[in-house]
């Protein structure tokens, strides 16, 4: 039973980074835009989210100062790929390389020092209750922070209005437009939010999760969440379902590799894509009932005026 | 990242009028490419620090040059033909996946002297470099069995091909000397470095029983989380006793410095041949971290050990080695594995539970 209260633990952390970065970009493909940047905001997020802690101490000001440097490389994706209506894609490419060599110039001071990672909940009592107690009320902030963030996500883009227009930008923006709401203004405040989230998802790897940094620490984290943003079909509920199946796929493969259990690693490490592509085939094979690709995912945008 | 722009510029500026040779004779230009960024605190690193050493052996005589992030693959030629088009004459190619990348430039190039390290295809102007770190591994072996309360050692792999194999086989013959029912739990992470992933692997193993954590991957995570765990671990390339100042035993340090050096000197003195040099700790081609956190007969027992495999009276591979198979292995180096044997290892010895994957 240990063994399992253990598993948990380890893949809640596993996919808390995976949930974070892939809400932002949820939000921000919700809106019609294609940032395939979330690598590069992350790892930015992860290198100026150490620096922070590091110089002032303070996890919290760590993790905004993750969030601010995920929001202006998100604001550079912004002015390229809305501004001046540059293809996203290779934007979103563009950005990820950049924000891999920026990240290894910023951690450059710092490389090999280390700090105290995210203090985890203490409650007297309650986190001592055996197996559930630990697993719900000792994590560290972020995982918590984390599934607030996709509860108020899912209430904003189905229960307000805001959320409503927002949707209406991905899904059309030519009506959108025609109805005379900002489509540009939009999608870059969901860009930024994005941006907010991949930093933050960033930040939480030196922050809590292996406490230092190390160019290149994202190592593809940040591709896996835009997987799981189609492998949730853009829907928030499947997200943290999602988040949590990849994180349980990557921990699981480790502890049955440990116990001996022969099913060849490269195998399992590969399920996760695996399962995206099959939940890709069925999406489109089923195109009613759930939702599929906001309609104008990853096309320009050119208000007529 | 900076050097690396300053590099590609230079090339620019080379290959636009002057050509190499023109610039060769004025000094002795020495080109360097690594697989990780040199901060890794690893593998790149160590290297890094060698390049260091050279620069302040020589001084002035020499211009050092290093391309850091080179992914392996067809991408590696075209950097290290730059180094060649930058004037450098002596190029260091740090990783194994540079092998073919860097016989084909140096096919092309017959003036040009190339280092490649940790791979097999040499030529006449292409020699090899490698460390016999399964000595160090069989230290370790020793060391992690008798401190393990349990019994049991953990161990991260990343890809299950010779030199790791071999560093787990000798572990483990190591460790059977202390305790011939010691066991070994195998996680592959099937990545160099990847710090989460490899600090999720520690944590497994510790889940399941094993109280030492021995790494053949890159990054200080897995320390990390044995010190965090109050369990112990090896570190791996380099020094990495600041993740873990009462969890490291000890670490198997990438010492480069002594051969860059020689090299260097030879090509400068024009007496640089190809050869293929595979040292230990007889040659200091790797140490061995300070023995810390450990009783001092053990420190004794790893001391005496690594002073009996220096001069040579000791070999991790003596004959027999008996496979899981429970057969001897074809003993073809007299008393003990040849150089090829431990090469090319691709099974696992007595004593380990698990299947090596893809047999």
């Amino acid at each position: 039973m240990e063994l399992i209260e253990a598993i948990i633990l380890s893949v809640l952390a596993a996919s808390t980074p995976l949930l974070l970065a892939a809400t932002g970009e949820l939000v921000a493909e919700r809106s019609g835009v294609l940032n395939l940047g979330v690598e590069g905001m992350m790892i930015v997020g992860a290198a100026c989210g150490f620096g922070g802690a590091w110089l002032t101490g303070s996890i919290i000001i760590g993790a905004l100062c993750g969030m601010l440097a995920g929001v202006l490389m998100s604001l550079l994706f912004a002015a390229m790929a809305l501004g001046l209506a540059v293809n996203q894609v290779a934007t979103g490419l563009a950005l990820t390389i950049f924000g891999v060599g920026l990240s290894g110039l910023i951690g450059a001071g710092f490389v090999g020092e280390r700090i105290t990672p995210a203090p985890h909940l203490q409650i007297p009592f309650v986190t001592d209750i055996p197996l559930i107690g630990r697993i719900l009320f000792g994590e560290d902030g972020f995982v918590y922070l984390s599934l607030a963030l996709v509860a108020a996500v899912w209430w904003f883009l189905y229960r307000t209005r805001a959320g409503l227009i927002l949707r209406a930008c991905g899904d059309n923006h030519v009506s959108a437009h025609a109805l005379g709401y900002p489509v540009l203004k939009i999608r870059m405040y969901a860009v930024m939010f994005g941006g907010a989230c991949a930093g933050l998802a960033g930040a939480y790897l030196p922050l809590a999760y292996t406490p230092f940094f190390i160019p290149g620490m994202t190592a593809g984290r940040g591709w896996i969440a835009l997987a799981l943003t189609v492998f949730a079909s853009w829907l928030p509920g499947r997200l943290v379902i999602g988040a949590y199946l990849f994180g349980a796929v990557t921990i699981l493969q480790l502890h049955a590799q440990g116990a001996g259990i022969g099913i060849p690693s490269q195998f399992m490490s590969s399920l996760p894509y695996l399962a995206t592509v099959i939940v890709l085939v069925l999406l489109s094979r089923a195109r009613t009932g759930g939702s599929t690709a906001p309609a104008a995912l990853g096309t320009v945008f050119v208000p007529d005026r | 990242m900076r050097k690396n722009l300053l590099a590609a510029a230079a090339t620019l500026l080379l290959a636009g009028g002057l050509t190499s040779s023109a610039i060769a004779a004025e000094k002795l230009k020495v080109g360097f490419i690594y697989l990780g960024p040199v901060g890794d605190l690893g593998w790149t690193y160590q290297h890094e620090l060698a390049r260091q050493a050279v620069v302040k052996e020589f001084g002035d005589k020499i211009e050092t040059t290093f391309l850091e992030n080179v992914p392996e693959g067809p991408d590696a030629e075209r950097a290290v033909e730059q180094l060649v088009r930058a004037g450098n004459t002596l190029i260091f190619t740090t990783s194994f996946g540079y092998m073919d990348p860097t016989l084909k430039v140096a096919k092309k190039y017959p003036n040009v002297h190339f280092e490649h390290c940790s791979g097999y295809k040499r030529d006449k102007n292409m020699a090899t470099y490698s460390a016999r770190w399964y000595q160090g591994r069989y230290i370790q072996g020793e060391i992690a069995a008798k401190m393990s309360k349990a019994g049991v050692l953990g161990y991260i792999g990343s890809f299950p091909i010779p030199e790791v194999v071999s560093g787990i086989n000798a572990t483990m013959i190591g460790a059977q000397t202390v305790n011939p029912n010691i066991k070994v739990k195998i996680i592959w992470v099937n990545s160099w470095f990847d710090p989460g992933k490899e600090a999720d692997a520690a944590k497994a193993l510790l889940d399941q029983g094993a109280d030492i954590i021995m790494q053949h991957t890159d990054s200080p995570a897995a320390m990390q989380i044995a010190s965090e765990r109050g369990k112990f671990a090896f570190g791996q390339d380099s020094e990495m006793i600041k993740f873990g100042p009462k969890a490291q035993l000890t670490s198997i340090l990438d010492t480069w410095a002594p051969y860059y050096i020689e090299r260097v000197k030879a090509q400068l003195d024009g007496s640089w041949k190809s050869a293929d040099t595979w040292g230990g700790l007889e040659t200091k081609m790797f140490e061995m971290a300070p023995y810390t956190n450990m009783p001092d007969d053990v420190k004794k027992l790893a001391e005496d050990t690594q002073a009996a495999i220096a001069a040579g009276k000791l070999h991790p591979f003596k004959c027999p080695v008996v496979g899981q198979d429970g057969k001897e292995v074809e003993c073809k180096g007299g008393d003990h594995l040849d150089d090829g044997q431990i090469l090319s290892m691709n099974f696992y010895v007595k004593g380990i539970d698990d299947k090596l994957p893809g047999k």
